[in-house]
């Protein structure tokens, strides 16, 4: 294709040799359609599974950290505030300034990437298990006690049934609030819906930015509801109580 | 190990450099949380004392929650194009979302026997919501206004992308600075966000009245 033709339409916006240009894409408009298309299975697609493939690993890494620390915590209980200290001095971190501290150590991989993202759903994720282990009514856990049930048993058939409303509510914030920071994870790996972002910086073009930040916020909405939805077939008893 | 020294050295070596870039930082965020919090705070407790709009300031956070700053910042950059309108814009939109929903919760939250209390002693609307409502819901709303000022802070380091400034220009171009540089400058977004947390906190435990806080010791 003619690249004096894109010369003649003054800055250059990003845009890979294929087909014809239409006149969205030569104008920069807001949103193109047709190149977003066009550009889904080489740019978008793989961005998107990556996206979700850093999202899933962190969350699932985080979630088999957190929820043994709340259930140590719940036991334990002066255990409570120096985990609990923890957890959320790394949330206050900004993503941005983690993932650059931790590449001299582990270096511009999806480790690193990995490190930052789990320590950010720890916070969510401890505080949720363990405040949903805690609301267990106490005369509940009495009575199951009542009728013979051991430590064990009351645990695993009354406590963790009873707290994975709170647990799956901690899984949603996690979740979402991860799809966001792999955004940012992209300036260390050229991985995710950021990396569109990223490499877009350099020559704007409108319909990359937006398209890109608009997959990852309906990734975000998707997963969110999906995680809902799955919480709901988890905890059927919970259903007819919560109306909110 | 040795580029975490020479981070050090980084920072003795263009301290000027990195407070110019820190106060870009700090002004830029204290617009964007100012803004936030004349938008949501109103709001977010006037429909708390009306007790409705929970359906409205659960589902702003939950999309707020979802929208990825850099993402919003991109989707920003196409709108609005490069600069600070942009990334302010983007930095109130993260920010109002834990603002509201806090303010809401806080005073929706009330004990609704204090309130009638409050009525039956004869005080009037705003009596009871400054009196009251507003004392009762500070350690909530506060926790608010600290996810909203720990967000913007670290939020802003993308802002350098859309030429927004602060100490996002020295972590995103390693080319200039080297990556002690970059080290150095994150070092100081790190401590930035520890220290407005630890300051929120702090002003949270100053305003809020002493029986508040110690009815509150779980």
């Amino acid at each position: 294709m003619s690249s004096t033709l894109l010369a003649a339409a003054g800055p250059q916006p990003v845009i890979p040799d294929f087909g014809t240009v239409s006149s969205c894409v030569r104008d920069n408009g807001l949103f193109c359609v047709d190149w977003f298309t066009a550009n889904f299975s080489s740019m978008f697609g793989p961005a998107l599974v990556q996206h979700v493939r850093l999202t899933v690993i962190a969350v699932g890494v985080g979630f088999l950290i957190a929820f043994p620390l709340a259930l140590l915590a719940h036991f334990r209980r002066r255990l409570v505030k120096p985990l609990g200290g923890l957890t959320s001095f790394l949330y206050t971190i900004p993503p941005m300034a983690l993932f650059t501290l931790l590449v001299p150590v582990f270096g511009l991989s999806v480790l690193t990437a990995e490190i930052a993202l789990v320590s950010y759903t720890l916070m969510v994720l401890f505080k949720s298990s363990l405040t949903g282990l805690g609301e267990v009514p106490e005369e509940v856990r009495r009575a199951g006690e009542g009728m013979g049930l051991t430590r064990r048993e009351v645990l695993w058939r009354i406590e963790l049934p009873l707290a994975l409303p709170a647990v799956i509510s901690g899984l949603r914030v996690a979740t979402v609030t991860t799809i966001s920071v792999v955004e940012v994870a992209a300036f260390i790996i050229d991985q995710g819906l950021g990396s569109p972002i990223i490499q877009g910086l350099q020559s704007p073009f409108n319909t990359q930015f937006i398209g890109a930040g608009l997959l990852a916020v309906a990734l975000a909405l998707a997963a969110d509801g999906l995680i809902v939805l799955v919480g709901r077939l988890l905890t059927p008893w919970a259903r007819t109580r919560r109306t909110v | 190990m040795h580029t975490f020294f020479a981070s050090f050295s980084f920072m003795a070596d263009h301290f000027g450099l990195l407070a110019d870039r820190t106060v870009d930082h700090l002004k830029l965020s204290a617009a964007a949380v100012a803004v936030a919090l004349v938008l949501a705070l109103p709001l977010g407790v006037w429909l708390g004392h009306r007790g409705k709009g929970s359906f409205l300031t659960v589902s702003i956070s939950n999309i707020g929650r979802a929208l990825p700053s850099l993402a919003l910042i991109a989707i920003f950059l196409g709108l609005l194009g490069i600069g600070f309108v942009n990334v302010l814009t983007a930095l109130v939109v993260m920010a109002v979302p834990p603002v509201l929903t806090h303010a809401y919760l806080s005073v929706e939250q009330v004990d609704p026997d204090l309130v009638r209390a409050g009525r039956g002693m004869g005080l009037t609307e705003w009596q009871i919501l400054t009196r009251i409502e507003l004392p009762l819901a500070l350690p909530v709303l506060f926790t608010g206004i600290r996810i909203a000022a720990v967000y913007v802070i670290s939020s802003a380091t993308l802002a350098a992308v859309a030429g927004g400034g602060g100490l996002g220009d020295i972590i995103l171009n390693q080319v200039s600075y080297g990556l002690s540089g970059v080290i150095a400058a994150a070092l100081w977004v790190a401590v930035l966000a520890l220290a407005a947390d630890a300051l929120f906190g702090a002003l949270r435990n100053r305003l809020t009245p002493r029986g508040v806080l110690a009815g509150r010791s779980a």
